[in-house]
């Protein structure tokens, strides 16, 4: 009995130490050029190692053009590794852009390449860029080993840039954070949204502006874009990701105001009365719950200010 | 810490005395710490697991320093005293309420340091307590966080400042009210516990309707949601533990709000 279990325990042992981590990344071509890395429509887990989001990347003739580069060192590996699959080009530039961890932790595999983001992109990071490394250790696990945070290095001017024959147009919104890149790639017609825009999947909101974000919206719809490729979920070829993100938005502002202004607690709103088709979004319980606890407290603030209180000596 | 320790040590050696209760149910929650809580904070005293005791909070707190939690136990009927907590934080008391004549229910927000039970216990007249209660997962720390107002200058002259509305429904009057105060829970080096401790809800008449007992756990600046029963007017007093006061008089008549609903 005893050798069975040792013989059970070595062998766990052996399979553990064979267990390699692999995002199994898979550029799609989405444009001429152009490819994207589509993560899972998922909340970070040990199971998906944190690829729960979009990267893409444009080989030009002067190099590769990265966007983003994914939750961890080791996808940062395995994008470049991905990457020399389709081109044998080097990557010439990185962009990030926003300061959330799964899409700039990927950094350390470009360190020494110019890697572009917004001024407050860069701060953010700098700021919060170990408590989120800290913090997806605690969700992905080993996936994350050796992961340190580089912050990008050079400052994002935004307008027009061109890199080996392709027109990218830098657009500097906010929204989302207090910075979030678009890239319109003028030449391919296909647009980056980044965070912005998340379809078929719920948006998140931990250092969101709503108000802000819906003007973003506005504006990106009126970009001349042939694909958009969103921060999260399938990239689309019409204004359906844009328009399902801003009608998640106002649902989620209104419905919140709405509590706020007739006196709920903030507890007894975690089954919130939702349109079936926000309900269908991938994790809508989870960011749901989470967006409460983001936008909540400053709905209830205003709401709370019209009442009637006077302070006694 | 070492008060766990120590009241650790003192349960190990108290029970071949027979000292605890042995009639301490069986935990659905399974938590290690369940027979210590139902000695130090029920006093071993008869409890059931009773699904009428609603807490309602999220699986996971986005927010260390802010899990909100709306406890009802109003299904039960009258409640003598309702009493919430979460076991592994480091001061697991959180709550003592006397509903008296307000609904045995209420909403506020607590700080976490790290996955907790978090429990609301509910005395009824007849001397048994009703326990029900949730697990919550958490990044943790949260009260061994600074609080934020502290780190800001403007927060001495607001202290005890009411924010609060009411709002009158078919049957009560739902009032919510934020307190400023910076809740510190003593954990964090250099700054010493100082927290709200005591609010006491009343009729502009001066009739007692709520009394509450509150601890380091709550959220600073702390938001509470009561239901009383209907009036117009009431009044909120309190202190902290350095005996500051809070006074203030809430009305149900405002300029834009009150009849929004």
């Amino acid at each position: 009995m005893r050798s069975l279990v040792f013989i059970a325990v070595m062998l766990l042992a052996g399979l553990c130490q064979a267990v390699e981590r692999d995002y199994k990344l898979k550029p799609q071509q989405v444009a001429d050029n152009t490819y994207v890395l589509i993560g899972h429509d998922e909340h970070f887990s040990f199971a998906n190692g944190g690829n729960i989001v979009n990267t893409g990347f444009i080989v030009t003739e002067a190099g590769v053009v990265v966007i983003d580069s994914g939750p961890s060192r080791l996808y940062g590996e395995q994008l470049i590794a991905a990457i020399a699959q389709v081109t044998d080009k080097p990557v010439v530039k990185l962009f990030i852009t926003h300061m959330h961890p799964d899409h700039f932790l990927g950094n350390q595999a470009f360190e020494g390449l110019p890697i572009a983001a917004l001024e407050k992109t860069q701060d953010g990071i700098r700021l919060m860029g170990e408590t989120f490394n800290d913090n997806l250790y605690r969700l992905v696990g080993s996936w994350m080993k050796g992961t340190r945070v580089v912050a990008p290095n050079l400052q994002v001017e935004p307008g027009l840039e061109e890199i080996g024959g392709h027109r990218l147009q830098l657009i500097a919104m906010q929204g989302h954070t207090g910075a979030d890149l678009a890239i319109l790639d003028q030449t391919s017609g296909v647009l980056f949204a980044g965070d912005l825009v998340f379809y078929g999947r719920t948006p998140t909101t931990p250092h969101a502006n709503l108000d802000n974000w819906q003007s973003a919206l506005q504006q990106l719809q009126k970009l001349d874009f042939k694909v958009l490729v969103p921060g999260h979920g399938v990239p689309v070829t019409s204004e359906v990701a844009i328009s399902q993100t801003s009608s998640y938005l106002s649902w989620l502002q209104q419905y919140l105001k709405k509590q706020a202004d007739s006196g709920a607690a903030m507890a007894e709103l975690l089954q919130p009365d939702a349109p079936q088709n926000l309900r269908e979004l991938a994790v809508f319980k989870d960011e749901y719950t989470r967006s409460l606890s983001h936008l909540y407290p400053a709905l209830e603030a205003e709401a709370l200010a019209d009442g009637t209180v006077e302070q006694q000596p | 810490m070492r008060y766990r320790i120590c009241s650790l040590l003192l349960l190990l050696l108290a029970t071949p005395l027979g000292l605890v209760a042995a009639e301490s149910p069986a935990d659905p929650l399974n938590s290690v710490m369940w027979h210590e809580m139902h000695q130090r904070l029920l006093d071993g005293a008869p409890v059931v697991f009773d699904e009428r005791v609603q807490v309602s909070a999220p699986a996971v707190a986005e927010d260390s320093l802010n899990l909100p939690l709306w406890i009802d136990a109003t299904a039960l009927g009258e409640v003598k005293r309702l009493l919430v907590f979460a076991e592994l934080n480091p001061i697991p008391k959180v709550l003592d309420m006397q509903p008296i004549k307000a609904a045995p229910r209420i909403g506020l927000r607590i700080k976490v340091q790290q996955a907790t039970p978090v429990r609301a216990a509910a005395l009824t007249a007849d001397g048994v307590w009703h326990l029900g209660g949730v697990l919550v997962d958490a990044a943790g720390g949260g009260c061994t966080a600074p609080s934020i107002g502290s780190g800001s200058s403007d927060w001495a002259d607001r202290l005890g400042e009411v924010t609060a509305r009411l709002w009158s429904r078919e049957h009560h009057s739902r009032l919510r009210a934020s307190i400023v105060h910076p809740m510190d829970t003593g954990l964090v080096a250099g700054i010493p516990a100082f927290y709200l401790e005591q609010l006491e809800i009343r009729e502009s008449g001066g009739d007692l309707i709520s009394r509450l007992s509150l601890f380091e756990p709550i959220a600073e600046n702390p938001v509470l949601t009561l239901d009383l029963p209907k009036l117009k007017q009431l009044t909120m007093d309190g202190r902290d533990n350095n005996g500051n006061p809070v006074a203030a008089q809430i009305s149900l008549e405002s300029q834009t709000g009150g009849s929004r609903q």
